[in-house]
């Protein structure tokens, strides 16, 4: 079977009820594809063992960056490219350089981290998001789980470990493309 | 997710011979510096005796170093007050059963304010240029018409020259309202404990609202009195901000080590890894604010370059004793908090923290000592035994007060009508 074309979708109506069912679900050892919820669910992403987001990592990079960059185009500029004393100051004075590079930094980092969230998140323009169930945004919990990772399981039992957690409907999703 | 919490409420912090040990002998091994230091500057070291007016005498620095301590412990205490006032003005949940250990910082506020008083009626003459006499007057050699300009602002409504009426009246208006606010908040907080129920909570908010519109003023002035004024000539309009930011990052650094240290000791069994993640948050926040505050200050002075102001930064950063301390003070303060407690492990593991935080202690202690040593001692200052000696009495003497007045109640606030929110946080 294909990876990531066909889903048994579980639909919850209430968070407690989700995360427990999410803590059992992968005790029975079936693998959740992705939960899908209306609004942060605390404590969710422990219940699925996600680990820690490393969006800070790309925060810190870009961070980075923005400082190497200011710090080098005012240098590059006051002192190479056109040269100016500016109140009697040296032609690099470095105090007054620090405004524009913390400007850089939080405006690069910020860049960077929308950027980074949205294209490891396909939300990317040109991403196509799969919508398991349209629900999702109104008043509706939405589990996912791929048959193909879950092979070994088979379907009936996914189904049932489902509906024994408390899922209030279980549907099918494929997707074609 | 409810779960039955069962925590010890009723905890009391004891005060053991082996803590007070420790406290007595950080004290002792300052006082043994503090008298090093004397015989040093006593016997050795020849004087640089600056204006001719006053020749160096080694009491000078003795002087100003008293003078550094009583600001940095009165700011250290009174943070303690300010931060519990903010937790309850902003309705704040998680700091909960933080609250009793930081009203227990306000009992050095009395002593704070007896000592600030002896202090400057020993020493106003070696500390306060604005203190002699002939500088107001007009046939005198000295006469300067800019500190006569200013002289009001000590002396109104007396004559000038004359006795500081109005600065002492601030000075002890200043402390006795801290001193009424703080006794005020730690008995309605008592009152809570032996009485329960929510009206002591609004109560609480209500005189800590009052009480933060009241420090924000406060702070602010005797900043400019009892440090800005040192040098008298200079101003900054943002001083009063820098030196409330320098006081609250170091009330932060002791609020979140005298936590930990009780953790450690088998206290606070409800305070986990995400109160002490908070507490590190507010030292790496407020670290930057200071930096803000210190970088706003120090560029527009370097970018006008009027020489009245600048002449503040040339004093320091022109010199040789002070010149290299701005640079450690920056790193301390700044690069250090920024980069160790940047991650968010850094801010839940007790290593790092402990280690930042004590280091930020001192590091705003030479904040304080680069802002009164320049314009007291000048060239005859520095760095030496005495410094840290008298550092470490002050720190043993305020930790000696805060224990054992901490050890008298109870240490967790237990009918605080938010410890079931505390329990639960999570971030």
């Amino acid at each position: 079977m294909e990876k990531d074309k066909n889903f048994v979708v579980g639909i919850f109506d209430d968070e407690d009820v989700l995360s427990l069912a999410v803590r059992q679900i992968r005790k029975a050892g079936v693998k959740i594809h992705e939960v899908y919820s209306p609004y942060p669910v605390h404590g969710l992403d422990e219940d699925l063992g996600y680990r820690r987001s490393r969006l800070p990592i790309a925060a810190f990079l870009f961070g980075l960056l923005g400082t190497t960059l200011a710090l080098t185009m005012q240098f590059y500029m006051m002192q190479f490219d056109w040269p100016m004393i500016i109140g009697g100051k040296n032609f690099a004075p470095i105090p007054t350089f620090i405004p524009v590079t913390f400007e850089l930094t939080v405006l690069l980092s910020a860049f960077g981290m929308v950027g980074v969230f949205m294209i490891t998140n396909n939300l990317k323009p040109w991403g196509q998001p799969r919508i398991f169930d349209i629900r999702s945004t109104d008043d509706k919990h939405v589990m996912a789980i791929d048959l193909a990772a879950n092979a070994s399981l088979g379907k009936e039992k996914i189904v049932e470990v489902l509906k024994a957690s408390g899922a209030t409907e279980v549907n099918n999703k494929n997707f074609e493309d | 997710m409810a779960q039955a919490t069962q925590y010890n409420l009723d905890q009391k912090f004891d005060f053991t011979e082996a803590i007070k040990k420790s406290v007595f002998l950080v004290g002792g091994i300052g006082l043994l510096f503090l008298i090093l230091g004397i015989a040093a500057a006593i016997f050795g070291g020849e004087a640089h005796g600056d204006d001719g007016q006053h020749a160096y005498h080694w009491t000078h620095r003795l002087f100003a170093n008293l003078w550094i301590n009583n600001v940095y412990f009165t700011g250290l205490a009174i943070i303690g007050v300010f931060f519990f006032a903010i937790q309850y003005a902003a309705s704040a949940g998680w700091s909960a059963p933080l609250v009793k250990i930081m009203i227990s910082f306000g009992h050095w506020l009395p002593i704070a304010g007896v000592l600030m008083i002896v202090t400057f009626f020993i020493a106003s003459h070696d500390l306060f240029h604005w203190t002699h006499s002939d500088i107001y007057d007009k046939s005198d050699s000295h006469y300067d018409s800019i500190i006569d300009g200013k002289g009001a602002f000590f002396y109104w409504p007396m004559e000038k020259g004359s006795f500081p009426i109005f600065y002492l009246l601030r000075m002890v208006l200043f402390f006795g309202f801290w001193v009424f606010f703080f006794n005020k908040l730690k008995s309605l907080s008592e009152q809570e404990d032996l009485h329960g129920g929510t009206q002591y909570w609004f109560k609480l908010r209500s005189w800590s609202a009052i009480f933060l519109v009241f420090f924000a003023v406060s702070s602010s002035v005797s900043a400019w009195d009892w440090v800005m004024s040192i040098d008298t000539h200079w101003f900054s309009t943002l001083f009063g901000w820098y030196v409330f930011a320098s006081w609250f990052v170091a009330g932060l650094a002791a609020l979140t080590l005298v936590t930990m240290f009780l953790k450690d000791q088998g206290y606070l069994d409800m305070v986990n890894d995400n109160h002490i993640h908070d507490l590190g948050k507010y030292v790496f926040a407020f670290s930057i604010f200071w930096t803000y505050i210190w970088f706003s200050q120090f560029l527009l002075i370097y970018y006008a370059n009027i020489p009245e102001e600048a002449v503040y930064f040339v004093e320091r950063l022109e010199s040789d004793v002070y010149g290299g301390f701005i640079i450690v003070n920056l790193v301390i303060n700044f690069f250090l908090p920024f980069l160790v407690l940047m991650t968010r492990d850094s801010k839940r593991h007790s290593v790092f923290l402990k280690l930042v935080c004590t280091l930020i202690l001192f590091g705003h202690w030479l904040d304080f000592f680069l802002m009164v040593q320049p314009g007291t001692v000048g060239q005859d200052g520095g760095l030496g035994l005495m410094e840290v000696g008298l550092l470490l009495v002050y720190a043993s003497a305020f930790a000696f007060v805060m224990f054992t007045n901490l050890a008298k109640g109870n240490l967790i606030a237990k009918n605080h009508p938010m410890l079931e929110e505390s329990y639960h946080h999570h971030i």
